[in-house]
């Protein structure tokens, strides 16, 4: 069974223009796709379709998500089902510190599943076992969310939260841009971990750049063009990519 | 969105502004009985600061209750004196003599004039030198209030603080009613006048959390002189409706103001804050940041002015009023405004109204908390920008966890850090 299933998904801002205009994709449990294509293909819009976005409306299709309609669902309830959206533009929330926010989510989550919400003490726990993987420094805990973060801080702050979430389903919308070679390991290192923890769990990447997939080796590369995905293949797709470009692709389906 | 409504705001004199007080001009006043004592107790120990303040004045009913008051850890202190408005008249202290209603401008002010006549009050003399860092706290508190007629029941709270050279000090005011939900009608007209000598330092803090029922009208006249330091955090939680003067005369060079506002309102509450920044001479510094949290059907007005004199060369002034609108039938009436005569400054003014930020919303939903909790944290996270300055851990206490309450949240959490709070500032 796919963990997500996409069939015929269209969606638009509301009231506005068609961006999405039938996406296809099927995400297996334990795979890891990579979604490549120009800007404005319509990637963004289609993590931030299937996290819940209220600006955008679906207008035909459906998704199914470990088994249930997720397009049903508030958006809350789709990260508590374990789906988790790492934000091309994380929001800066000066005030809040992170680990008050992190200790909501988690608990939330838990208390969703009827598990026992994580005391103070099992909750630093679970933190600072994660803090480590993404070698971050205590101080960061109490920093507020974001605030004053590089635009690297900012996509590492997305995967450290994504570890300690511990969804069943990452999207990682960008995740890669901002980051200089040495977190983009770190990164991508923590990526895998999390999705080796279990066999169940997926990611999906979306990117501009082959460069993220020689670290998280995707299992399928799809290309977008205008809403739709219209090329899919394994890994090699990304090089082809790279060396011919995205007007190859539309070049080989108008042919056809 | 919300607009911007300018009725009330058509005319610049104080009184005309505030429509809103008309009714209070149409009402009668008469003293408030003394408390009964187990009410009034209880009331106390509620917002008592306990062993973190160095004394404690309370008044309850526009009576000063000595036997709830500690004055105890004062004779330690050296050079500061706390004592109650009676004893000092009895004395006829110099103070007194020197000081009282020399600043608050009663003539333009008609709540100042009411308030002359006597009733409950406090003076602090801060000697020379002198530093008392722990908060010196005077609690103003109203229970069940009763007046002899069919009269409104009222209090006069009068404090006068004199900071003497190169002093330094904390004052906490507080005002409450029984029950933050209590709709016992009330009014509190209070006067505070404070003046700084040269080089003292004064971090003053003014809590409102008087019951829904009550009207609070209240001014405070502040004058500095060269080279002394003025930081006020004036929160406004309760009350059916609220009105503070705040008044900062800059009358020595390098003087320094910053004026800190925080107004949580929800239901039919009206808040007004009407400040003036006054400068005097040069090279003086003022900082002002009101921010208003607005549910319901609330309004709020600020109406700030900084006037620089022909003298004030090299002032540096900033203000600004931010405004967080949690419904489309809140209300905020910003006026920031600058009269300047001088021609070698540096003044900036600002104001913002608006929504909840739904990017940060969903940004907070989307890791799975409820929608009620992001826009709790998103309040919590607006407000935090002026509770995190305020540097008395009691009071800080207060407003968190009266915004935990309005959230039916635990009151356990503290989202902000403390850390992070201003030390700077004095």
């Amino acid at each position: 069974m796919g963990l997500l299933e996409i069939s015929n998904l269209c969606a638009r801002v509301k009231e506005g223009k068609d961006i999405l205009k039938g996406v296809d994709l099927v995400i297996e449990e334990g795979e890891v796709h990579a979604i490549m294509g120009k800007n404005g293909s319509g990637k963004s819009t289609l993590c931030q379709v299937l996290a819940g976005r209220e600006v955008y409306e679906v207008t035909q299709g459906q998704v199914i998500f470990n088994g249930k309609d997720l397009l049903k669902m508030s958006p809350e309830e789709r990260a508590r089902e374990g789906m988790f959206l790492g934000f091309q533009y994380p929001v800066e929330i000066p005030g809040v510190s992170t680990s008050y926010f992190l200790k909501a989510a988690v608990n939330e989550t838990r208390k969703h599943h009827g598990l026992k919400e994580l005391s103070a003490v099992e909750f630093l726990k679970l933190i600072h076992e994660k803090m480590a993987m993404f070698g971050m420094d205590k101080s960061f805990m109490n920093r507020a969310i974001n605030e004053g973060f590089s635009g690297g801080e900012k996509k590492r702050n997305e995967v450290f939260q994504m570890a300690v979430i511990n969804p069943l389903l990452g999207l990682l919308d960008e995740t890669d841009s901002g980051l200089d070679i040495d977190a983009l390991k770190t990164v991508a290192a923590g990526v895998n971990k999390i999705h080796r923890s279990d066999s169940k769990k997926a990611i999906l990447l979306v990117t501009h750049y082959q460069r993220l997939l020689n670290y998280i080796v995707p299992d399928k590369v799809h290309v977008m063009i205008d809403g739709r995905i219209i090329k899919s293949g394994g890994k090699e797709l990304a090089l082809v990519l790279e060396e011919r470009g995205y007007d190859w692709v539309e070049n080989e389906v108008a042919a056809k | 969105m919300t607009g911007l409504k300018t009725k009330s705001l058509r005319n610049n004199e104080m009184m005309n502004d505030a429509f809103n007080f008309k009714i209070l001009a149409e009402m009668n006043f008469a003293p408030a009985e003394r408390a009964e004592q187990a009410a009034a107790r209880e009331l106390a120990e509620t917002y008592s600061f306990g062993k973190q303040a160095a004394a404690e004045m309370v008044f309850v009913n526009g009576h000063f209750e000595a036997e709830l008051s500690t004055l105890d850890s004062l004779p330690g202190m050296g050079g500061v004196r706390v004592m109650s408005l009676e004893e000092a008249i009895a004395k006829d202290d110099v103070l007194i003599r020197k000081h009282l209603g020399k600043y608050a401008r009663i003539a333009e002010h008609p709540f100042a004039a009411i308030n002359t006549g006597g009733g409950g009050g406090v003076v602090v003399h801060v000697g020379r030198g002198a530093a008392c860092k722990r908060p010196i706290h005077l609690m103003f508190l109203t229970v069940a209030p009763h007046s002899p007629s069919e009269a409104v029941a009222a209090s006069f709270p009068r404090v006068l603080v004199v900071a003497e050279e190169n002093s330094e000090c904390s004052v906490v005011e507080t005002y409450a009613g029984s029950g933050e939900d209590a709709g016992g009608e009330y009014l509190t007209n209070a006067i505070t006048e404070m003046v700084l000598g040269p080089s003292a330092r004064m971090d003053h803090n003014k809590l409102q959390q008087e019951g829904m029922g009550a009207y609070h009208v209240a001014v405070q006249q502040v004058n500095l002189e060269a080279k002394s330091l003025f930081v006020s955090h004036s929160t406004s939680l309760g009350s059916k409706l609220a009105r503070n003067d705040l008044q900062v005369f800059l009358g020595g060079e390098e003087a320094e103001a910053t004026l800190n506002g925080l107004v949580i309102a929800k239901d039919e509450q009206h808040i007004d804050n009407h400040t003036l920044l006054h400068h005097e001479k040069g090279h003086c510094t003022s900082h002002e940041l009101y921010k208003h949290v607005l549910d319901g059907k609330a309004t709020a007005v600020f109406k700030g002015k900084i006037f620089v004199q022909k003298d004030a060369q090299k002032t540096d002034s900033k203000q600004t009023s931010k405004s967080l609108l949690l419904t489309d039938t809140a209300c905020m009436n910003a006026q920031p405004s600058l009269e300047i005569y001088a021609d070698d400054v540096k003044c900036t003014h600002g104001s913002t109204t608006g929504p909840v930020d739904e990017n940060a919303v969903f940004y907070l939903v989307s890791r799975g908390l409820s929608l009620a909790q992001a826009r709790h944290l998103m309040t919590y996270a607006f407000a935090a920008d002026i509770t995190r300055r305020i540097r008395v851990a009691p009071v800080r206490t207060r407003i968190e966890d009266f915004m935990a309450a309005q959230h039916g949240l635990p009151q356990d959490l503290r989202i902000t850090d403390e850390a992070r709070h201003d030390v700077a500032l004095l």
